[in-house]
């Protein structure tokens, strides 16, 4: 560039300048908190008694792991990352995106428009709809009466289930997007080679169209197991993390901890805990992508 | 080579019909898996005697809507989601413009490592980061007041926006600044004059996106406002559908379509560009 040899050390540190607002904007509410959020773990402050804030080292982190309500979070969190972010968003959007691929194009712009619709519409609104749909006396039931099938109530007998199929229900549409772009950049000439050769549908899946793609498969994984980490809105309105613990993931389990039983120094330590978790997810993704920037 | 094959032989035509009804047959089933609740909430505004099934109304009425359509119930939590939201996308396509300009235009060792960074923060479970930054905003008494939120807001949208607005600057060609640098003008007057119009689409999608990700945001204003004047909407109608012993479910489903409505319009607006290369602004392409 002509402008370097031209300009000035001075004005050269100048140009970093539009680079503060941001900076300083992530350092005060993202860098702080996350800092803070370091301390006060291994603090035992409560919202009531503001006096009472005391370095207890590791204490809330051994209390969390001896903790049986911890432990049931832990796991329920990965039922339901695992059931709706890596078998459903997953799964469900590469099929989608490979059925568009063949169907018909009214059918596909049907399709995508309404799984479109779950992502886009506000998280609370979607909360919402699902309730209605598990409840007793909502549709889901209604479908199963008219099929024959045994009807129950959703939300008390299988809530992590109920709240991971509404997971799906909304964050499909970005797995679906990012498959429907990974498809298309995959050479039409080699699948039909291998449909001249004789290769089914299931190994041209499974040789040719799943290996091209694994970057996407990769990144889509990753992102939407961050997401499902963080989900909260959805839970909370649904069933509020009940009935008793059986749907309280990690983030509600943080909140009721933190919030609701005024113990801040431990909820903090759930939400450090969650942030590393995110954090190696994060590491892991930026590896996978060999990012240029 | 397909079309040759199409001439020779029935089967393989015949075999792709086959595969395009049983693709359709599987798509329709799919979508009406996801059609099922949003039904629910079209026909239900508009039921006489709305309940939680999806059927279709006896009577159809107007009255869900009239009964929403008041100061306390819509008018006051979508007037602070849109200052409150508004008022976030402003600080944050602005931070983000000025940030993604250097970025873009100019090397430097930091630049990886602080690009890295940003992309390393877009991937934070944010909800974590709720309980300290709830601390913080009471001991800083930014708690309860729009600003203290919309700024918070504003920071968790940023590493994001940050991003896609560098990807669209790097498409836009050095030449015409370079054209600006020589007849002397500043490094604002180049932003805003040369290279911010030349990305205007870029710019809009931004802006757009980071509102609608921040309209549905349910948990930053759950915690961080109190005042029941303050709330946005998003938390207004969590508060009606929780603490009403019997829930008007007709009224419910005619707010939430109010509520939803803005994004869903401004998505269609947006979606051919976002659309099927939408992949964190091209940093996902294989």
């Amino acid at each position: 560039m002509s402008r370097d040899s031209r300009d000035s050390r001075g004005a050269r540190a100048w140009r970093w300048v539009p680079l503060t607002p941001a900076t300083l904007l992530l350092l005060l509410f993202l860098a702080g908190p996350i800092g803070y959020c370091v301390w006060i773990a291994f603090t035992d402050t409560q919202l009531t008694g503001a006096s009472g804030s005391h370095f207890v080292g590791l204490d809330n982190f051994r209390r969390a792991f001896a903790d049986e309500d911890f432990r049931n979070a832990v796991w329920l969190t990965l039922v339901f990352t695992v059931v709706s972010a890596v078998l459903g968003q997953n799964t469900l959007g590469l099929a989608l995106a490979g059925l568009m691929r063949a169907a018909s194009r009214p059918v596909r712009t049907l399709t995508g428009a309404l799984v479109i619709t779950a992502w886009v519409l506000p998280e609370i609104v979607a909360a919402f709809l699902l309730y209605a749909f598990f409840r007793r006396e909502g549709t889901l039931n209604a479908v199963l009466d008219w099929l024959h099938l045994p009807s129950q109530n959703w939300l008390f007998t299988l809530p992590i289930l109920a709240v991971s199929f509404a997971n799906v229900w909304r964050g499909t549409a970005f797995s679906m997007l990012i498959y429907s772009a990974a498809l298309a950049e995959v050479p039409r000439d080699v699948t039909e080679a291998a449909e001249v050769d004789g290769a089914g549908g299931v190994r041209r899946l499974r040789y040719i169209t799943l290996p091209m793609i694994r970057r996407s498969i990769g990144t889509t994984l990753m992102l939407n197991t961050l997401s499902t980490l963080s989900v909260f809105g959805l839970i909370w309105a649904m069933t509020r993390g009940g009935p008793g613990n059986r749907s309280q993931t990690l983030p509600v389990f943080m909140y009721d901890q933190a919030f609701l039983k005024s113990l801040i120094g431990y909820g903090t330590a759930v939400a450090l805990l969650l942030l590393l978790v995110g954090s190696l997810f994060s590491v892991v993704y930026l590896r996978l992508l060999k990012v240029e920037v | 080579m397909r079309g040759s094959l199409r001439g020779r032989a029935r089967g393989p035509v015949h075999r792709r019909t086959k595969a395009r009804l049983a693709a359709d047959a599987a798509l329709l089933l799919t979508a009406a898996g996801f059609a099922l609740p949003l039904l629910w909430l079209v026909l239900a505004s508009v039921n006489a005697d709305a309940d939680l099934r999806v059927r279709l109304p006896g009577s159809v009425t107007a009255e869900h809507f009239d009964a929403v359509l008041t100061d306390e119930i819509t008018f006051t939590p979508m007037l602070n989601s849109l200052l409150l939201c508004g008022g976030a996308t402003v600080v944050t396509v602005v931070c983000a413009a000025l940030a993604a300009y250097p970025l873009s235009r100019y090397r430097s060792r930091f630049n990886r490592p602080f690009l890295l960074t940003i992309l390393f923060t877009t991937c934070l479970p944010i909800t974590a980061v709720m309980v300290p930054v709830y601390g913080l905003f009471v001991q800083v008494e930014l708690i309860d007041t729009m600003h203290g939120t919309a700024l918070f807001l504003a920071t968790s949208q940023l590493p994001f926006a940050i991003w896609l607005m560098k990807n669209f600057m790097d498409g836009v060609p050095l030449v015409l600044e370079e054209a600006a640098w020589t007849d002397g003008a500043s490094m604002t007057q180049t932003l805003t004059r040369v290279v911010l119009p030349l990305m205007g689409p870029g710019v809009t999608v931004v802006m757009i996106y980071t509102f609608i990700m921040l309209w549905g945001n349910f948990f930053v204003p759950f915690m961080l406002l109190l005042s029941p004047e303050q709330l946005p909407a998003s938390v207004s109608v969590f508060t009606l559908f929780g603490n009403y012993g019997s829930v008007v479910y007709g009224q419910l489903a005619a707010f939430s379509i109010l509520y939803s409505l803005p994004v869903l319009v401004l998505y269609v607006l947006i979606a051919r560009r976002l659309g099927g290369g939408f992949t964190l602004g091209g940093s996902v392409k294989g």
